[in-house]
């Protein structure tokens, strides 16, 4: 109907609606026809973007009714309690006068110069005393309007019946047992299965404009988030992405989600309205599946700035750290001499206070259980010092002092069962420092800790990785650009308990290791200075499988499963730009260049459900459970071969269709062709060269003689 | 077979061609002097003194009497190709960038630049058989296209002109009226600036090559895309083998970031592509700058590449090369 509308007004106005360049028109600021836009929800309960609103004012009510004389006096009192806390505006403060009595209503406004300092200012002033009779009740100017259309009398809420949602694990259950990844280039945000046998992605879901910063999956990969400048939002579903929930969060940077994909926590920092003050930060922690926020935090970048490793220049990222497994029950922050651990059910602190540790550097959650280990720097005589505490009982289960450290690492094993410790010791002169590995066993009694020194002791350590799910860890140490690397076990054929070392590979061009997910396999990379270097190693037989280099690679991700890897060339480069799909074993299967490219990612898949005793039967009949998959790989190669075919066959056929009608035009303007030479006959030799060899022979005669023959015999 | 180095240009490659029996090999590089090779063994033959910039294209006779060359020193050169005397100069107000002679060599398409407030044009000129009547006017002046005008050449029975450049359009024109008969669409067409154009030997199709990091092959009558070839490079040169169905690609990225990265990172190759099968066969590396030029030797045995390097390299193919099957 609008359509008809549209086209009368246009004949009416005499305007060909052909003509007009639909983009051209811009509407005029906050018009939009009536047309919501489907953003514009999300907006509304922006409780920060109030540049155009009233967000800077706040309403201030019961103030003492005053008469004419007093005004000034009332006045003076309100603006010397809210100037304490903010600017307000030049003209900023209104009190209203009733006309008949001349007398203040008993309430007045006050517009501050940010919204910020509006908040601040509720949240200090709301229950101040002025005197017995008179306790401000201060409320932001917007809220007003909401509080005044509650409704007299209540009404029951209206109960939406229930709908069953998608099943948002679909995507496991298909049917080749494929991975998905994301992969985001220029504009462009792509989903794609990995199609290992047919040697392509398979497109899945493609999007212009899907973020405005990156795409993250939650940790068990049933969403897909991504970052706009009102919020985050999630993405999933059974057929495509649909829009699962928002969380608005003006100018959010980064997102991360509790490891059982829970909660969401988003941070944002912003401007400061006076230059000399720091960043303001704010976090909110959000219910995934509700879209609730169950606890924000604000405050000055400072206060989120303490502790990490990257935390002397600016936050470390995430702030909030999850305890591991899957049930997100504790998360913690490190802050100035304390750790803060929170519980979720309650959103706050265990035991309403934070655990006190003196310059506390660095602390990281065990992946499966609520264990703490945090690093203290050693200060004057304090010897450095590691602990193990025990979460919510906040026991130290296991300390370690240290002596003449200058950095410490923490890393866990991906099962919780061990805990290396790198640190950095200054030798004697205390001019260089040298490193050693404290290994912790977790799972046993009293928690054992063994000290691991390199053979040479003044090898730099590069890179360390522990296998996931295993016993071993990689060590790459020396000197670039060829360092070693060593392999090591926490095992010994006699179950002694003591870490042995299985071998050392001499001078390899790596500086990063990436572990299959499913160990065993490992990929020693040479990135950035060393162009892309990649060595396949199995740890199990201790052999190269392949070596191969992805020039220039930047990211190397394995998929979950452990049987693909894909190097990808992000922007960083200008050049090469793309990603390489290789098998585990270091095998080239496809390559996929694609300019501005930013990020690839494997989506995660949950834990299996299948029992360790049932994984390990299966991983003994091997043999048998892959027949029928060899028969299908083999089903599929013999059917990419017949389309190849096929495709070949057809492109020829048509390449032959066109060089026929080239060669019947080219004859029929032969004759013109010779005018314009001149006359020149000029087909014959500008044909094509061929390049054809013949063999003619020609019988020209056939005579028979009878030839006498007789022996000269001198 | 060793490529055959071929040091005589001082500044970097520009054009290559060869004449119709294979034997010649016309060079033009940035410096002001076109130098003919014996195609064979790489001999320097001679050189063409005259210009006063830097060359960009060069076309010869079917009889190999005549040459002709633009520069960016605003002239195209009629040259004897025997004696290396200067016959004529055509004078434009603007660098003129590509030359083409007509099927009987009677007329020439010269285009030039867009250079102060000249946009750039396609001129036909009349080449006299006789050079002492040789006149400067133009037949034809055909403008429109927005920015530089890469190359023009001659349509079948000369009845076209097909034109290339930096607004990533191909045309095809009427040589006697000057109208637009053609125009490559968006959809089809090159994103960037295309570089470079050649015909096939019987003139039914070409290729161009673009900044877009592909080349494209058309029908030379309709303007159908018949192939796409990408690559990971922006294409300066292409060339086809009049031989087998191959076609090849020259490139690299500008000539301002080669100090900056490595040498492999480069990719200074010639990319051998499968012509039907749009499926890339192989690479022939030696340059150390972006290959600006190819050409193929019309017996389809040998063919050469001139790189921002300054060299032109001349490869004479292995016999396992006629034997390549994909």
């Amino acid at each position: 109907m609008a359509d008809v509308l549209i086209e009368e007004m246009a004949s009416r106005l005499g305007i060909d609606l052909n003509q007009v360049d639909w983009d051209s028109i811009k509407l005029p600021k906050g018009e939009d026809f009536g047309i919501k836009s489907d953003d514009e929800d999300l907006r509304e309960d922006d409780p920060l973007e109030f540049e155009e609103g009233f967000g800077n004012i706040i309403v201030v009510d019961n103030l003492p009714q005053v008469p004419k004389e007093k005004f000034e006096k009332l006045e003076g009192v309100i603006r010397k309690i809210y100037s304490q806390i903010g600017v307000i505006k030049e003209d900023g403060l209104w009190m209203p006068v009733d006309p008949a009595t001349e007398k203040t209503l008993g309430y007045c406004f006050i517009e501050y110069n940010t919204p910020q300092e509006a908040q601040l200012a509720r949240e200090k002033t709301n229950g101040y005393k002025l005197d017995k009779s008179h306790i401000f009740s201060v409320n932001m100017f917007d809220d007003i309007e909401k509080f005044m259309k509650v409704p007299d009398e209540w009404a029951p809420p209206e109960s939406n019946p229930y709908t069953p949602g998608e099943n948002l694990q679909q995507w496991l259950t298909d049917a080749k047992a494929r991975d998905q990844f994301v992969i985001r280039s220029a504009s462009d945000t792509e989903v794609l299965w990995n199609d290992a046998r047919h040697l392509k992605p398979d497109p899945v879901y493609k999007r212009a404009y899907w973020t405005e910063s990156f795409v993250q999956w939650s940790p068990l990969g049933t969403y897909l988030a991504t970052i706009h400048r009102q919020g985050a939002a999630v993405w999933g579903g059974a057929s495509a992405f649909n829009r699962l929930m928002r969380y608005a969060h003006p100018m959010v940077k980064l997102i991360d989600f509790s490891p059982g994909e829970k909660y969401l926590v988003t941070y944002s920092s912003h401007e400061p309205s006076n230059p000399r003050d720091t960043h303001m930060v704010v976090l909110n922690i959000f219910d995934v599946r509700t879209g609730k926020v169950m606890r924000d935090f604000k405050g000055s970048a400072d206060e989120f700035a303490v502790g990490g490793t990257g935390g002397v220049t600016g936050v470390s990222w995430p702030v909030f750290r999850w305890a591991g497994g899957r049930d997100d029950k504790y998360f913690a922050r490190i802050g100035k001499n304390v750790i803060s651990v929170y519980e979720a059910e309650t959103f706050s602190l265990i035991d309403k206070k934070s655990i006190k540790v003196e310059n506390v550097m660095d602390f990281s959650w065990s992946p499966t259980d609520p264990i703490l280990a945090l690093f203290v720097p050693e200060i004057g005589n304090q010897p450095a010092r590691v602990s193990l505490i025990q979460i919510p009982s906040k026991e130290e289960l296991r300390q370690k002092n240290l002596f003449s450290v200058s950095d410490c690492k923490i890393y866990w094993q991906s099962n919780g069962e061990y805990l290396s410790v790198q640190v950095d010791r200054y030798t004697k002169t205390k001019k260089s420092t040298y490193t050693g590995f404290e290994l912790f066993r977790i799972k046993e009694r009293d928690i054992p800790i063994e000290v691991l020194e390199l053979e040479n002791k003044n090898d730099k350590i590069i890179a360390f990785a522990w296998e996931p799910k295993g016993h071993r860890f990689a060590v790459i140490h020396g000197e670039n650009p060829r360092p070693d690397v060593s392999f090591y076990t926490m095992r010994t054929t006699h179950n002694t308990g003591r870490v042995s070392k299985l071998t050392t590979l001499k001078s390899k061009q790596a500086n990063a290791l990436y572990w299959s997910p499913a160990g065993r396999y490992i990929i020693l990379a040479g990135l950035k200075g060393l162009n892309g270097q990649l060595e396949f190693y199995n740890v199990d037989e201790l052999e190269t499988m392949a070596t191969a280099e992805h020039f220039m690679a930047t990211d190397i991700e394995w998929d979950p499963t452990g049987r693909y890897v894909a190097t990808s060339v992000t922007s960083v480069h200008e050049m090469e730009n793309g990603f390489n799909i290789w098998s585990f074993n270091g095998k080239l299967l496809y390559r996929i260049l694609k300019d501005h490219f930013f990020q690839l990612s494997w989506r995660p898949r949950p834990p299996s459900l299948l029992s360790p005793e049932k994984e390990e039967e299966i991983a003994k009949n091997l043999k048998k459970y892959s027949k029928k998959y060899e028969a299908e790989d083999q089903d599929v190669s013999m059917l990419l071969s017949e389309q190849d075919r096929e495709k070949r066959k057809m492109l020829k056929d048509e390449w032959d269709r066109w060089v026929s009608e080239w060669k019947r035009l080219h004859e029929e303007e032969g004759s013109e062709r010779q005018m314009l030479r001149d006359g020149e006959a000029s087909d014959q030799e500008e044909e094509e060269y061929e390049d054809k060899e013949v063999e003619v022979e020609e019988l020209l005669d056939v005579t028979e003689e009878v030839i006498s023959f007789d022996y000269e015999q001198d | 077979m060793r490529p055959i180095l071929m040091k005589g240009h001082e500044r970097p490659l520009t054009f290559l061609k060869y004449n119709r029996d294979g034997d010649l090999l016309f060079s033009c590089a940035k410096d002001h002097t076109p130098t003919v090779w014996f195609a064979d063994n790489g001999e320097r033959l001679g050189t063409y003194r005259g210009h006063n910039g830097a060359v960009w294209s060069c076309d010869v006779s079917r009889d190999s009497l005549r040459l002709v060359t633009a520069s960016a020193d605003q002239t195209a050169k009629l040259w004897n190709v025997q004696t290396g005397a200067q016959l004529f100069s055509f004078n434009f107000g603007s660098p003129a960038r590509s030359v083409d002679f007509s099927v009987g060599d009677k007329l020439a398409v010269i285009t030039t630049d867009p250079f102060m407030e000249l946009s750039s044009a396609i001129h036909v000129k009349r080449i006299a058989k006789d050079p002492s009547e040789q006149i400067g006017e133009s037949v034809l002046v055909i403008k429109g296209p927005q920015g530089r005008i890469n190359r023009a050449v001659w349509g079948p029975l000369n009845k076209t002109i097909i034109s290339a450049g930096e607004d990533a359009v191909i045309r095809i024109w009427d040589s006697e009226t000057g109208k637009l008969l053609e125009e490559s669409d968006k959809e089809n067409g090159h994103r960037k600036t295309i570089t470079s154009l050649c015909k096939s030997a019987d003139g039914s199709h070409f290729l161009t090559g673009s900044l877009d990091k592909s080349a494209k092959l058309w029908d030379i009558r309709s303007l159908t895309l018949i192939k796409t070839y990408v690559t990971e490079r922006p294409v300066n040169a292409v060339a086809m083998s009049p031989l087998l169905d191959h076609v090849v690609l020259g490139g690299g990225q500008d000539a301002s970031a080669v100090t900056t990265t490595d040498h492999r990172a480069g990719k200074f190759e010639a990319k051998f592509f499968d012509k039907i099968l749009q499926e890339e066969i192989g690479g022939v590396k030696g340059h150390f700058g972006p290959i600006n030029a190819l050409a193929f030797n019309p017996d389809g045995k040998s063919f050469s590449s001139g790189g921002e390097d300054g060299y032109v390299r001349l490869h004479h193919f292995d016999a396992d090369y006629f034997n390549i099957k994909i």
